[in-house]
């Protein structure tokens, strides 16, 4: 027995002696520099034509390349284009690309590549979709310059071309492009700066790319998502951890070097840490409440009218956020110091006015119909607002039924047009990018389409009139009057309540430099110190 | 004992059937449409249902049950509607992972718990014994994530002996697979094994006033040689059906431990499914669970036979 147990405390002395002379690592160290990063999400679908979740955009960002980009000030400047000429007429525009690009498997990119790719993305994209309504053709001049010819001018083209936020124009050899817009790709061949490791990818654990050494970037500076895109790394590894400790405990622990979306709870653990770095992203959410129009109480403009002025920015954005510094309120319907930002329209709605909001339901002739707010409770950077925002419309008279359930119960659900005790809904809150929100056509919550409209179908013909009117208008004056016209009518007719804007931070060990600021989680650019940094940490508290 | 098994296998076929159907209609009436899920937040309803077209779920249930049922009697479990993989492929790379927890705990806890267990029977009454249900009681009521948690802390952040979370597969190499391992079979042992100690020092302490036990000592054999000899095997049936329902339980995913250490195994897999309402995914996971209860129940039962010359089959 002695014999025994004096060989297992020898065997547990050496494998703890050998733990700890192996501290902290997540994996087997890779051959040259591997970040490892935990993006906001898991990445299931590779098509970013086929869906517009924004984890896939970033995947498309690795492997992709755009004809333009959006700088950090919210211009378009040529990534793929060498150069473009708009005819007198405004009515043709040539594109030439510039030289050296080549995709993944060692074709060139074509002008026949980049038509095919804008010719399925426009079937899906609702700027694309507009671009291709007013088009009349596309045309390969040769080999790297090709023509869209237009019924008519078309003012947002750049836009269009330089989307940034869901469903991005990337371009694909036409081969793949060609691809039905309702199926799925399977292959992925991008020409961007990191080459997609496809026999790597574990879904729901690992998502691999390898450095594209090919790549051939522009020669400006990286500025936002656009200038030159270097690609410093070897390997960029997404690792999926969902447990927001555990993200927190690996980050702390170097065993990654980026959470993407750390949990506002996380905050703490970070604070006083010397290696850890917190960044305000420099890209806000807008999160806003929908009304569904089709059912009552809110199929009632006064009612609407009524909810908007006693609900509260404040109120609802720091039962949601509450770190201060991470949000904002926004009287506006494009993003606060955005281009078109305007405060018009919106001086009555968002202070917690309850008495105000009484006196509008009891003109109403509310008859207390419950009111189903849908709140998803797994989604935590959602689930606070729907509590707060029952409560204020309680407050103010409205009869609240807040209905908890997981978010991909509340997606489906939000597509259903019954009465709400038919499984249908009243109330849902979401978020959108400040990219989404920059305009009235892009902006999903002031369109009043109707059927075509975002889920809560508002149906208004003068707002339709006025943001087709800024598809049409000449000037920057023009188009802004127009969108501060858009954002009065869309208050007016109540097409949603805007809750303000809140920051997703991103948190990053300091050996990890050159992280750009843009919404879209872009790794090119970004380097790694192997030296610095690599001591695990603890945690501050 | 052929026989037996056939008729055990066979028996299982009418089982998984009834699994099949009703795994399927539960999905198909669950709220959740996952063309809504693929199509992301922006995509308007025209969008949703041409998704929803592409991937059948326009047409009737009955069809859509036809057509899987129709791959599945083929060894196709169908193919995932997110990852555009098949089925069995996403469910072979969670498979390793959720073996080798399920392993690494069911060791960890049977080293710990049953000599504990036959300990704590010998002196029944004693400080051993008290000792052991002390821990039983804490064991079975620390929440799983907050053990998980605390181990995490002091382990791999504070003495930085092993990693905070991850997996490392068997190809990566031994060492790494096995640190990697430590913590959660850990963390889950905690919780197994006082469900096994209590069920041996039961089953023991049982044995252990049995006629067979009194002869044994009557005849002057040692202690030692009387628990280990004569009592422990008559109380084995037990231990080892608590054993083996521990496995099956771990085999089916144990989604926390899986979460706190993100070790891509089943569990998550099946979570990640259900919020997707990924519909060919959690039908396959959910069959092969049930084949692999079927069978592990089965050879629990086979078991009886080498720990009990009694039971014939």
């Amino acid at each position: 027995m002695n014999a025994q147990s004096g060989g297992v405390r020898i065997a547990a002395a050496v494998v703890l002696a050998w733990c700890a002379a192996h501290p902290g690592d997540a994996n087997a160290e890779q051959s040259g520099k591997v970040l490892r990063v935990v993006p906001h999400s898991n990445l299931t679908i590779i098509d970013p034509v086929w869906t517009t979740a924004y984890i896939t955009q970033e995947h498309g960002y690795m492997v992709y390349d755009t004809l333009f980009s959006q700088d950090a000030q919210g211009g378009f400047q040529p990534q793929m284009v060498d150069r473009y000429e708009i005819s007198p007429d405004k009515k043709t525009w040539t594109f030439t690309l510039r030289d050296g690009l080549e995709f993944h498997n060692g074709s060139p990119v074509t002008s026949d590549d980049v038509i095919a790719s804008l010719r399925r993305w426009g079937q899906r994209d609702s700027l694309g979709i507009t671009l291709l309504s007013v088009t009349e053709g596309f045309d390969a001049v040769d080999k790297k310059t090709f023509r869209i010819k237009l019924k008519e001018p078309y003012a947002l083209m750049l836009d269009a071309l330089g989307k940034s936020s869901t469903s991005v124009p990337f371009i694909m050899p036409k081969r793949i492009a060609e691809t039905p817009a309702d199926k799925q790709i399977s292959e992925v061949i991008g020409s961007g700066p990191f080459i997609f490791a496809k026999d790597e990818w574990r879904p729901g654990e690992k998502i691999v790319y390898l450095k594209n050494s090919k790549y051939k970037p522009r020669s400006e500076p990286s500025n936002g998502l656009a200038g030159g895109k270097v690609p410093r790394v070897d390997r960029v590894e997404w690792l999926i951890i969902k447990d927001p400790q555990t993200q927190v405990n690996a980050l702390v622990a170097g065993e990654i070097d980026m959470i993407e979306a750390p949990a506002f709870e996380s905050f703490a653990a970070f604070k006083g840490n010397p290696d850890i770095e917190l960044e305000r992203n420099a890209v806000r959410r807008q999160a806003m409440l929908r009304f569904n129009h089709l059912q009552p109480p809110f199929d009632n403009v006064k009612v609407r009218k009524a909810a908007m002025v006693a609900l509260e920015q404040t109120a609802l954005l720091r039962a949601q956020v509450g770190i201060p510094t991470m949000f904002g309120t926004c009287f506006s319907v494009y993003p606060c110091g955005s281009p078109l930002a305007t405060g018009k329209g919106m001086e009555h709605i968002g202070r917690g006015d309850v008495k105000g909001g009484k006196a509008l339901l009891k003109e109403a002739g509310y008859n207390s119909t419950p009111v189903v707010i849908m709140q998803p409770t797994d989604l935590a950077v959602l689930a606070r607002f729907p509590v707060m925002a029952a409560q204020l419309l309680r407050q103010a008279g409205f009869k609240v039924d807040l209905q908890a359930m997981d978010w991909q119960t509340l997606v489906s659900r939000r597509a259903k047009k019954d009465p709400p005790d038919k499984g249908g809904w009243n109330i849902l809150i979401t978020n959108f990018t400040s990219f989404d929100l920059a305009n009235p056509i892009t902006h999903p919550m002031v369109a009043g389409s109707c059927d075509k409209a975002w889920f809560g179908w508002p149906c208004d013909a003068e707002l339709e009139r006025l943001r087709q009117g800024f598809l049409r208008a000449g000037s920057d004056a023009e188009r802004k009057a127009l969108a501060e016209q858009v954002q009065v009518r869309a208050m007016e007719v109540g097409t949603y309540f805007p809750i303000g804007e809140y920051w997703y931070p991103r948190a990053y060990r300091r050996n990890v430099r050159g992280v750009i600021e843009a919404f879209n989680m872009v790794l090119w650019n970004v380097d790694k110190d192997q030296r610095a940094g690599q001591t695990p940490g603890t945690l501050s508290n | 004992m052929l026989r037996y098994c056939l008729q055990r296998l066979v028996a299982c076929v009418p089982v998984l059937a009834v699994v099949a159907v009703v795994v399927f209609l539960l999905l198909r009436f669950t709220p959740g449409d996952p063309a809504a899920i693929i199509a992301g937040d922006s995509a308007t309803p025209e969008q949703i249902q041409r998704i929803r077209a592409g991937l059948g779920l326009d047409r009737p249930v009955a069809v859509q049950f036809g057509v899987w049922a129709g791959k599945l009697v083929r060894g196709d479990l169908g193919e995932s509607f997110f990852f555009k993989k098949k089925v069995a492929e996403l469910i072979g790379q969670r498979l390793e992972p959720t073996l080798a927890l399920a392993v690494g705990t069911v060791i960890i806890s049977v080293l710990i718990a049953v000599p504990l267990g036959i300990a704590a029977a010998f002196r029944h009454g004693g400080w051993l014994d008290r000792g052991l249900m002390a821990f039983a009681t804490v064991g079975f009521s620390i929440p799983v994530f907050v053990l998980g948690y605390l181990m995490m802390w002091i382990v791999a952040l504070k003495l930085h002996w092993l990693p905070v979370q991850g997996y490392a597969r068997f190809s990566d190499g031994f060492l790494p697979f096995v640190r990697h391992l430590i913590l959660p079979c850990l963390t889950l042992s905690v919780i197994y094994s006082p469900l096994i100690a209590r069920v041996t020092r039961a089953s023991v302490a049982e044995a252990l006033t049995e006629d067979l036990v009194r002869t044994a000592r009557s005849k002057g054999l040692p202690e030692l040689r009387v628990l280990l000899r004569h009592a422990l095997p008559n109380a084995a049936v037990p231990i080892v059906t608590v054993i083996g329902v521990g496995l099956a339980l771990l085999l089916g995913g144990v989604v926390v431990t899986e979460s706190v250490y993100s070790i891509p195994g089943l569990g998550r897999l099946t979570v990640e499914a259900v919020l997707a309402r990924d519909f060919p995914t959690i039908q396959g996971l959910i069959l092969v669970s049930s084949v692999a209860y079927v069978l592990l129940n089965l050879l629990i039962d086979l078991s009886y036979l080498l720990i009990d010359p009694r039971i014939r089959y």
